[in-house]
């Protein structure tokens, strides 16, 4: 069954990330100069505008630094998922990324729940990384 | 040199808000702009500076031109701007500076939009589905309701306030709504049906989630000297102020507290005014807890109190600041863009003194706050009758 819902089509800046998932490693930017790491990626750092960026994998864990359970989808796309976590994970290199919390019960998440990165195949040629609880 | 006191709202303008199939958004528009232009007095063609909201649903490239090519008249200025509650208040300050720098005589702002009648419900949530980063959120089924839950959850989290006591907000703005013909939504409600309508993305519920609507507000600005001289007791403009912190929710620094902060000092840095000289707020109420939060962010209560004063009755008409005496965005109306041009010209009214059962008693003077985004931009207004 094809998938419906919206994929991600990377540019020459985001490719590194996306390429990254499909290798089900997460992947940070990180500033050469001062050290700040950063998503969504761009081509200077947003703490010292330094252009010298890298790409650091991350060790894939977090904590839930907010989340919400949607209960109407958004699209058709959605409609087999709700209810469903829509949350910011905050990584422990310090960085926040949206994502969705799954293999757990929505109602089991809070804030502060520790999490790990999961990688997710959604196509032949995407992959979008979402988050499991720690502990499972 | 200060923008303080130089401008003055002289003319207001409300259509009819709720459902109103029979007036295109272009109508809606051109409705409410002669209603301000004749509350103040002036003539449409005495109109110099025009600055439009656009339309969702009717959208134009050069929105403001073709108003003004729909009425007939030939101003000097013209600007569209873009979506966001916030930017009702910021082109407050750029429509002074044009009347302080002698640019303009006569500015009008308008904005208009018929989400309700236009569009429909269901095309008007698909709509804001698409919101979202393309890449790095949208993928995860984004949804407008849901963004701002992030922000009340991380607020609720760090503040410690109540389902309940958010729940109230809701019920405070009905109140006024049942005391306000105008409204779109005027049963009075309890804490109870807000907290057990359905939940939308947790922790909000349908009741404190803004309605879908019809509406269009104009307003008409002149120089202080000019507007002393005019039919309607002149609303100057003291102060203005504006943050600009992300666009993104996954970017937001802190999503317990908002640019609010900084443009809330920022008005009241150039009005030369302090809380206790407010005597009403308008706050740009999409969602019930935006209320409390920004209420805390710009000042008037310390962190986590808002929401508890609320539910205790100070923002009612007879509290210590009412809020929202039109019925917030909640009950009064959500067109979208025009919500926070209504948030203005109710508290124009109310420094204007004719608002009978929802008046405050000697109003003099009145902060608006509008957000834009998710929480993201701010402008705050501070707005007198006395200079």
């Amino acid at each position: 069954m094809a998938y419906e819902k919206p994929i991600p089509i990377p540019n020459a800046e985001t490719k590194p990330y996306w390429d990254g998932c499909k290798r089900h490693e997460l992947l940070v930017q990180t500033c050469e100069s001062c050290g700040n790491a950063q998503l969504y990626p761009r081509i200077l750092c947003t703490r010292c505008h330094s252009e010298s960026l890298t790409w650091k994998q991350s060790c894939g864990r977090g904590i839930v630094y907010s989340y919400t359970i949607i209960r109407r989808a958004p699209s058709k796309a959605f409609s087999a998922d709700v209810p469903y976590v829509l949350a910011l994970v905050e990584l422990e290199e310090g960085v926040r990324l949206m994502t969705n919390v799954i293999g757990c019960s929505p109602d089991k998440v809070k804030i502060d729940l520790p999490v790990r990165v999961v990688f997710e195949d959604v196509t032949d040629n995407c992959t979008i990384p979402k988050f499991v609880p720690a502990g499972a | 040199m200060s923008l303080r006191g130089t401008a003055a709202i002289v003319g207001i303008g409300e259509t009819e808000v709720g459902n109103v199939p029979y007036l295109s958004c272009t109508q809606l528009y051109v409705k409410a702009i002669r209603q301000a232009v004749e509350d103040a007095g002036i003539g449409l063609s005495e109109v110099d500076g025009l600055i439009t909201g656009n339309s969702r649903f009717e959208p134009y490239l050069y929105h403001a031109e073709m108003i003004a090519e729909y009425l007939g008249i030939r101003p000097g200025f013209c600007l569209t701007v873009g979506t966001g509650g916030s930017t009702s208040n910021s082109v407050i300050q750029q429509a002074v500076a044009m009347i302080q720098a002698g640019v303009c005589k006569n500015v009008v702002i308008a904005k208009a939009d018929n989400l309700l009648s236009g569009a429909g419900r269901e095309a008007t949530i698909e709509s804001m589905a698409t919101i979202g980063h393309p890449q790095f959120e949208h993928p995860y089924g984004t949804l407008i309701p849901a963004l701002y839950a992030l922000l009340a959850q991380r607020y609720m989290h760090e503040s410690g306030v109540t389902p309940e006591q958010i729940a109230h907000v809701a019920v405070v703005n009905r109140y006024y709504a049942s005391l306000n013909p105008a409204a779109q939504y005027r049963e009075p409600i309890t804490v109870e049906t807000v907290l057990n309508s359905r939940l939308i993305a947790d922790p909000l519920h349908l009741l404190e989630c803004a309605p879908i609507s019809d509406a269009g507000a104009a307003i008409v600005m002149t120089s202080a000297g000019r507007a002393r001289s005019m039919r309607q007791k002149p609303v100057y403009v003291l102060g203005v102020g504006e943050s600009h912190v992300f666009e993104h929710v996954s970017q937001a620094p802190n999503l317990a507290r908002t640019g609010a902060v900084e443009s809330g000092r920022a008005a009241f840095a150039m009005a030369g005014v302090t809380h206790k000289d407010i005597d009403v707020a308008m706050i740009y109420d999409a969602f019930a807890f935006i209320m409390p939060m920004q209420l805390e962010d710009l000042g008037f209560f310390a962190r986590g109190e808002a929401a508890a004063n609320i539910a205790a009755g100070k923002t009612r008409i007879d509290g210590e600041l009412p809020v929202n005496t039109h019925g917030g965005l909640l009950s009064h109306s959500h067109a979208g863009r025009p919500s926070a041009l209504l948030l203005v010209t109710e508290a124009v009214k109310q420094l204007r003194g004719v608002l009978g059962p929802r008046q405050k008693a000697g109003a003099r003077t009145a902060l608006v706050h509008g957000e834009g985004g998710i929480l993201a931009s701010h402008c705050t207004a501070i707005l007198s009758t006395e200079v």
